[in-house]
């Protein structure tokens, strides 16, 4: 019973880091569909979000909900604006010279918030932070994680709506699958790249913010971007619904391997699990092969 | 004897069957034609040839040899070149590193002499070099040899593929579309190249093209496909005069 | 600009074009050789790990450069050189063989990682060698039996016949050489028809392979050859530091590896070595102004990686040739000078094209 209990625990937890690992890596996922880029930085934004969040939140002295959407909106326009100022001038340079690009923006990122915001850890008050939810007398989880979790499930909801029922989200969706048909059926594509952008910072953000009851905030944080990565290959980097699967099973095993496996294998399980993807199912679980035509 | 032959080859892509039973055999020194409409599956049929596809049935015979199972950069050893419908060249090489590119397939000095670029290296490279010059000279490209590819017009590079599918001085050259994207003299010149690699080097020609006048210049023989299958086999004339060619491609009777 | 009159193809295969760049690259070398006789040892040891970097540049350059193959994962080579070299050191192994052995293990690890992502390209490679190289970090943290974990490892002088190889002069000569070494290697592979193939994959695999290029052999040739020299540089780092810290081949380390080709210019040696210099002289150049810069700018935590973040960016978005492109254009300005047009100098527009597909 017990060992059922801790399994269940461990699963939870596991499940919780998982939702934010399928966060980023929606991210991630959202622009290489649409761009064919992909953005290392993407773990900073998160980072910046979360630092914003703290300004307004735990600074100002901001209402919870009023100060985390305001938050996520201010880092959506900082997603749109990176998007039109930088990423958009390096449009038809080869990919890895967009890898390097977004690396040197998360050290800018990293840097500019350790001056911003210096280099301690910080967290704020959180409706969340230590409360615990009792289910039948024996099983306790924390709400924190639960948050997350529903968080996470809730952002998808309004993800898939938002993709599937408005006009810019199908246009969005148009112009990933083919910029050119998309650019001649008036869809103006280049703002809608940037929107996309803006909206992978705003869930980056939202991360960031379910995040903050379980881990303080600081200039490192970016570093879950590389766990993330895991997540998006094995959901297939392309498959929306592969990245949060990706990333509950990432967070899974990694609890997992922290509990059962030796020290020192937690830090590397994300890693492993990237490599034996990418040797065993390059395509991940739900991706697909597509070769090119000559 | 034929120097080619596929025998009942298909190709299948998830459920759509791109090319389904089909044979034929190419004898030495023609020019073998390959035409139909869009989609007909003559692309897939030389991808098939030079094994970026593997067939879902069927065999290709190459000079005796069952080439249907062997890896991809073995293709060029045995005496097959080819190239590409929409140009794949090293764009950011020369001309000339392009031309020895194609050369690969013949050489045959080990790592470490390269490493230290030994006599024996050295040898090779001016043996080569000998072989990608005649080919220049060939095609009339000297002033454009220490240029990279990028900065060449599209007529041009489309002439550089064809060279460097001799340099490998092959067998069976599969030309996929030569024509596609020149103007009327630069299509007009690709012809008499393509009659002068068969008559001065001897080289075995296939070739998927549209240009309907070209294919009728030089061709010896003639296959019509479509949605997979073989509509007719012939002398261009006969091809073209075949009523199920011309119902494939203009969908009603002869006028 | 003059060019040489071309008599014979063997001409075309001279590494020095012309006479005047033999004498230049003569003089270059007297000089290298020189400077320790007139500069300081800070200056010296400085210099010594330019030229480690130098070294690993050339290595990362042969596969990202020229094989078009991203690795994010070279400081864990840099790391097992090191650890190699210093560990055979320990074990009384003499250095003549333990620096070789060095780069023979790592270029052995290079082929270890290079087969299994030659289905790779791109991106994945890009990520699957990050994750290689944080899990060798850890490695290098946790197997302490072997590396001394945290506490770190101690590397002991080397010598030659019996002859000390000390302090920075010690390592900048033994960098100097091995430098001078890797790069006339690395020549000849680029003339060689290996060069040629790896150029060919750089450009079209589809069309690599249909030249006869066996891809799978032709990518772990220069995984391993990229390995081999980065090991090599990372067993003359552990004699530049002296003192090895596993936490020192992380990932920054890899992506400052990275930003080497790319500030220099990617497909160009001479790239590698002006980006090794940038990368180190920068810090210097740092150090020197900070005291005077306003606003207290100086005095900033995260100005240093905040700078190279920056020049990366504006690299990649304003000069994607890198120095090198910079340092070609120049040349051409100089030698076309006063007839010189500008249009020469830009860049071709180019347009999305799908790296999804290959």
């Amino acid at each position: 019973m017990e060992d059922v209990l801790r399994l269940l625990q461990l699963s939870i937890n596991g499940a919780a880091t998982g939702c934010i690992y399928g966060l980023i890596a929606l991210g991630f996922v959202l622009i290489y569909k649409a761009t064919e880029m992909v953005n290392f930085a993407q773990g900073e934004i998160m980072m910046l979000g979360g630092f914003i969040a703290y300004t307004l939140v735990g600074k100002f002295g901001m209402n919870y909900w009023l100060g985390s959407g305001l938050a996520v909106l201010i880092t959506a326009a900082f997603g749109y604006a990176l998007d039109a100022l930088v990423l958009r001038r390096v449009i038809g340079q080869p990919q890895f010279a967009v890898v390097m690009l977004t690396l040197g923006l998360a050290f800018i990122f990293r840097a500019g918030a350790g001056i911003a915001w210096g280099y301690d850890s910080v967290a704020f008050n959180t409706p969340f932070t230590n409360k615990l939810v009792k289910f039948g007398g024996d099983v306790v989880l924390g709400q924190d994680n639960l948050s997350i979790i529903f968080g996470t499930v809730l952002l998808c909801g309004v993800l898939y709506l938002f993709f599937s029922r408005t006009r810019l989200g199908i246009a969005m969706q148009a112009s990933s699958q083919n910029q050119l048909a998309a650019y001649y059926m008036g869809i103006p594509v280049r703002r809608v790249f940037s929107l996309i952008w803006a909206i992978s910072a705003g869930v980056a953000a939202v991360a960031a913010i379910l995040l903050v009851p379980v881990q303080m905030v600081d200039v490192n944080s970016g570093i879950v971007g590389f766990k993330a990565f895991a997540a998006a290959v094995l959901g297939g980097f392309g498959s929306i619904p592969g990245a949060l699967v990706g990333g509950v099973l990432v967070g899974i095993v990694e609890q997992m391997a922290g509990y059962y496996l030796p020290t020192g294998f937690q830090e590397v399980t994300s890693n492993i699990v990237l490599l034996a993807v990418l040797i065993l199912r390059p395509q991940g679980l739900f991706g697909q092969v597509i070769r090119k035509r000559v | 004897m034929s120097i080619f032959a596929a025998q009942d080859i298909a190709m299948n892509f998830g459920g759509i069957r791109a090319v389904e039973g089909v044979s034929f055999t190419v004898e030495p020194g023609e020019v073998f034609s390959i035409i139909g409409p869009n989609g007909a599956g003559k692309t897939t049929i030389f991808n098939m040839i030079s094994r970026i596809y593997t067939p879902s049935a069927g065999k290709l015979i190459f000079a005796g040899e069952d080439i249907t199972s062997i890896p991809p950069h073995q293709i060029a050893n045995r005496g097959i070149a080819r190239t590409f419908q929409n140009i794949e060249l090293f764009a950011n090489a020369t001309l000339l590193q392009n031309l020895l590119i194609g050369r690969h397939c013949h050489s045959q000095v080990g790592l470490l002499a390269q490493f230290g670029f030994l006599p024996s290296v050295r040898r090779a490279e001016i043996a080569h070099r000998e072989k990608a010059e005649e080919v220049i000279e060939f095609l009339g490209l000297q002033r454009y040899r220490d240029q990279l590819i990028a900065n060449l017009p599209y007529g041009v590079r489309k002439v550089v593929e064809l060279g460097r599918a001799l340099c490998i001085e092959p067998k069976l050259l599969l030309l996929d579309e030569p024509s596609s994207g020149l103007n009327v003299e630069e299509t007009e010149e690709m012809g008499y190249w393509i009659e002068d690699i068969k008559q001065d080097l001897g080289v075995t020609i296939i070739m998927v093209e549209h240009d309907m006048k070209l294919v009728h210049a030089v061709s010896d023989r003639v296959m019509a496909l479509a949605s997979g299958r073989i509509l007719a086999l012939g002398t261009s004339a006969e091809v073209q005069n075949d009523p199920e060619v011309i119902r494939a491609y203009i969908g009603g009777a002869p006028v | 600009m003059i060019a040489p009159f071309k008599t014979g193809y063997a001409q075309d295969l001279t590494l020095a074009k012309g006479p005047g760049s033999r004498i230049a690259y003569a003089v270059l070398l007297a000089v290298m050789a020189a400077i320790p006789l007139v500069l300081g040892e800070f200056y010296v040891g400085e210099l010594g790990g330019l030229f480690i970097f130098a070294i690993a540049g050339v290595g990362l350059m042969l596969l990202t450069g020229y094989t078009g193959l991203v690795s994010l994962g070279n400081a864990a080579f840099l790391g097992i050189g090191a650890y190699t070299n210093a560990i055979l050191l320990a074990r009384g192994v003499p250095f003549l063989i333990s620096l070789p052995a060095a780069g023979l293990l790592t270029a052995f690890f290079g082929v270890l990682i290079g087969v299994p992502t030659l289905r790779m390209s791109g991106l994945y490679l890009a990520i699957a060698t990050l994750a290689f190289g944080s899990i060798i970090g850890t490695v290098l943290q946790k197997w302490d039996g072997l590396t001394g974990g945290f506490d770190g490892f101690a590397v002991q002088t080397p010598s030659i016949l019996g002859f000390k190889i000390e302090g920075a002069w010690g390592v900048y000569y033994a960098a100097l050489i091995v430098l001078v070494l890797v790069v006339w290697v690395s020549l000849n592979i680029l003339r060689s028809p290996l060069g040629r193939a790896m150029v060919a994959i750089r450009d079209s695999e589809i069309s690599a392979q249909s030249m006869g290029i066996n891809l799978a052999v032709t990518k772990s040739i220069a995984f391993g050859i990229s390995a081999g020299i980065t090991g090599l540089a990372g067993g003359l780092y552990a004699h530049y530091v002296r003192h090895l810290a596993p936490d020192s081949f992380d990932i920054l380390l890899s992506i400052q590896l990275v930003t080497i080709v790319f500030i220099g210019g990617l497909g160009s040696l001479h790239g590698a070595i002006f980006g090794a210099a940038f990368m180190r002289l920068l810090p210097q150049a740092i150090a020197m102004v900070r005291d005077d810069l306003p606003f207290g700018l100086g005095q900033l935590p995260g100005l240093e990686p905040s700078l190279f973040g920056l020049i990366l960016v504006l690299v990649i978005m304003f000069e994607p040739g890198g120095i090198n492109g910079r340092w070609v254009k120049l040349k051409a300005y100089f030698a076309a000078f006063p007839l010189h047009r500008k249009p020469a100098a830009r860049r071709q527009k180019s347009y999305a094209k799908s790296e999804r597909l290959r």
